[in-house]
């Protein structure tokens, strides 16, 4: 069956390290990490990936106050996806455009804030807010983003643990290729460091990092990672079909050229090394690649001691030695673990690459673990290539959800 | 508690509730909603806030008595006085 071709036009973002892809990508090459403390309630101080965007540019501070935070996020990323793209947004047929947007949770936040809200007044309910349930469905970021924006075509989440971004960019592929919509906004988003409850989760789990140097803590592939950093952000595109594209003179970004989605069906939090390779050869396949064709793995490695070492695992068997072309990155090493917008976020950084020629690093890692030593591997300073024209963006997640998303230089 | 305070509690809701809007120049007379922007959605928040901040109970039936500054008065300053009374 042949497809549209589905092409990225525009992205909007805000990341611990930069509220644009020009900062972003700035900091990536420059090894620019953006991790901080902060006060978590219950926990006290933790490390912790914060955004800095200006959320007044596209709201007003009512709809802040009403709002989510992951709302408030997205409506950032898709006034700036839509801004970067140059589409004709006021003369566009709102009812055929589509907002997609990944999440790994969504609602833990406002409901943390009502218990502790309630907590003051002797747990009596009467006091928890009337904007709790348009807080807390899980479709509140897209609608918020359609209620901001006027948009009147289909919005919703996709709930997809940490490889939530990826399936952001998926499903809108596929739903511009089903011809349900003609002009998608997707990604994905998290607001997650606003609730004590991740933190104590990986707490918990002994899988959160701790460093004297917040900017040093976020370590995938070293010997001395000891966990995730928790980090907020957001990253949308607009996508859409290429004959559109072209008809209005698009600047186009790169081209969708292949994806997969599997699941390990294994355990709920523990990774699955040979169901990711199959996910990522499944990916290259439908692609029509091969792995040598592969220039940059972005990984989903979040820096713990057992994940980091199945996901090498898993792209050495599937890149082996066999491919001297291909570089393998990470961007949590800059901004933490961004939950629903890792994997939007994480492409977004290497995205610049189809121009500059140039991987950024996986920084932190002053001992690597052997365990996690693969070809390719581009540590601590970026690596200038002769050829950047495809990326393969890596996200897993709890409960082994598999995705790898293939981007392709644009060639007419 | 006199009428003029009341009011003033009230506006000190609304300025949070609806902190774009400019309330310098509120008439006491007009309905609140034919001169802000405010939803039903945000008469719920001035309820909660009388709740919360003065022990103050709207009941539904009520809802109408928050219409403007002067009904507001009117209708919330004995229960301010009454609660003052109980101590």
């Amino acid at each position: 069956m042949k497809h549209a071709r589905i092409v990225i036009t525009g992205v909007g973002l805000t990341a611990p390290n930069g509220n644009s892809l020009p900062e972003f990508r700035k900091n990536l090459l420059n090894g620019v990490a953006g991790i901080e403390r902060m006060e978590v309630r219950y926990m006290g101080s933790q490390l912790a990936g914060v955004c800095h965007y200006d959320a007044l540019k596209y709201q007003k501070k009512k709809e802040i106050r009403v709002g989510t935070r992951a709302g408030s996020i997205s409506i950032y990323c898709a006034r700036e996806a839509l801004q970067d793209s140059g589409v004709n947004f006021e003369g566009m047929a709102k009812d055929r455009v589509g907002i997609y947007i990944g999440c790994t949770e969504h609602g833990n936040v406002e409901t943390e804030n009502e218990i502790y809200n309630i907590s003051k007044f002797n747990y009596d309910t009467k006091f928890w807010s009337h904007y709790h349930n348009p807080r807390t469905v899980a479709n509140n970021p897209a609608g918020e983003t359609s209620l901001n924006l006027g948009i009147t075509g289909p919005a919703y989440t996709i709930g997809a643990a940490c490889a939530a971004g990826n399936m952001g960019l998926i499903h809108a592929t596929q739903m511009l290729r089903l011809g349900e919509v003609d002009f998608a906004l997707c990604g994905g988003v998290s607001e997650s460091i606003h609730t004590f409850g991740i933190f104590a989760g990986f707490k918990s789990q002994n899988a959160l990092a701790t460093h004297d140097d917040p900017h040093k803590a976020s370590r995938p592939f070293d010997k001395a990672r000891n966990g995730i950093v928790i980090s907020e952000g957001g990253c949308l595109y607009t996508l859409e079909r290429l004959d559109d594209a072209v008809a209005r003179g698009a600047k186009i970004y790169g081209e969708i050229a292949g994806y997969h989605v599997n699941s390990d069906a294994s355990d709920y939090v523990l990774p699955n090394p040979v169901r990711q390779a199959e996910c990522v050869r499944a990916s290259i396949t439908r692609a029509g690649l091969s792995a040598s064709d592969i220039h940059i793995v972005n990984t989903h490695a979040t820096a713990t001691l057992l994940g980091d070492i199945q996901e090498c695992e898993a792209i050495r068997a599937v890149f082996g030695e066999g491919c001297p072309d291909t570089y393998i990155n990470n961007t949590k090493s800059y901004i933490g673990h961004c939950m629903g917008a890792a994997g939007a976020l994480e492409l977004a950084g290497n995205l610049p690459s189809f121009d500059d020629f140039t991987v950024h690093p996986s920084i932190n890692v002053d001992d690597l673990d052997p365990l996690c030593a693969i070809p390719g591997l581009v540590l601590n300073q970026p690596r200038r290539v002769a050829n950047v024209d495809t990326i393969l963006n890596n996200s897993f997640g709890m409960l082994g959800i598999n995705s790898a998303l293939i981007v392709k230089r644009f060639h007419p | 508690m006199t009428k003029e305070e009341c009011k003033k509690i009230v506006l000190d809701i609304i300025a949070d509730i609806a902190p774009d809007e400019d309330l310098s120049n509120v008439k006491p007379e007009v309905r609140l909603r034919d001169q802000l922007q405010l939803d039903s959605m945000d008469f719920l928040d001035i309820v909660m806030e009388l709740r919360k901040r003065h022990s103050i109970e709207v009941p539904e039936a009520d809802y109408q008595q928050l219409a403007s500054l002067d009904s507001c008065a009117e209708y919330l300053t004995p229960k301010f006085l009454a609660l003052a009374a109980k101590g």
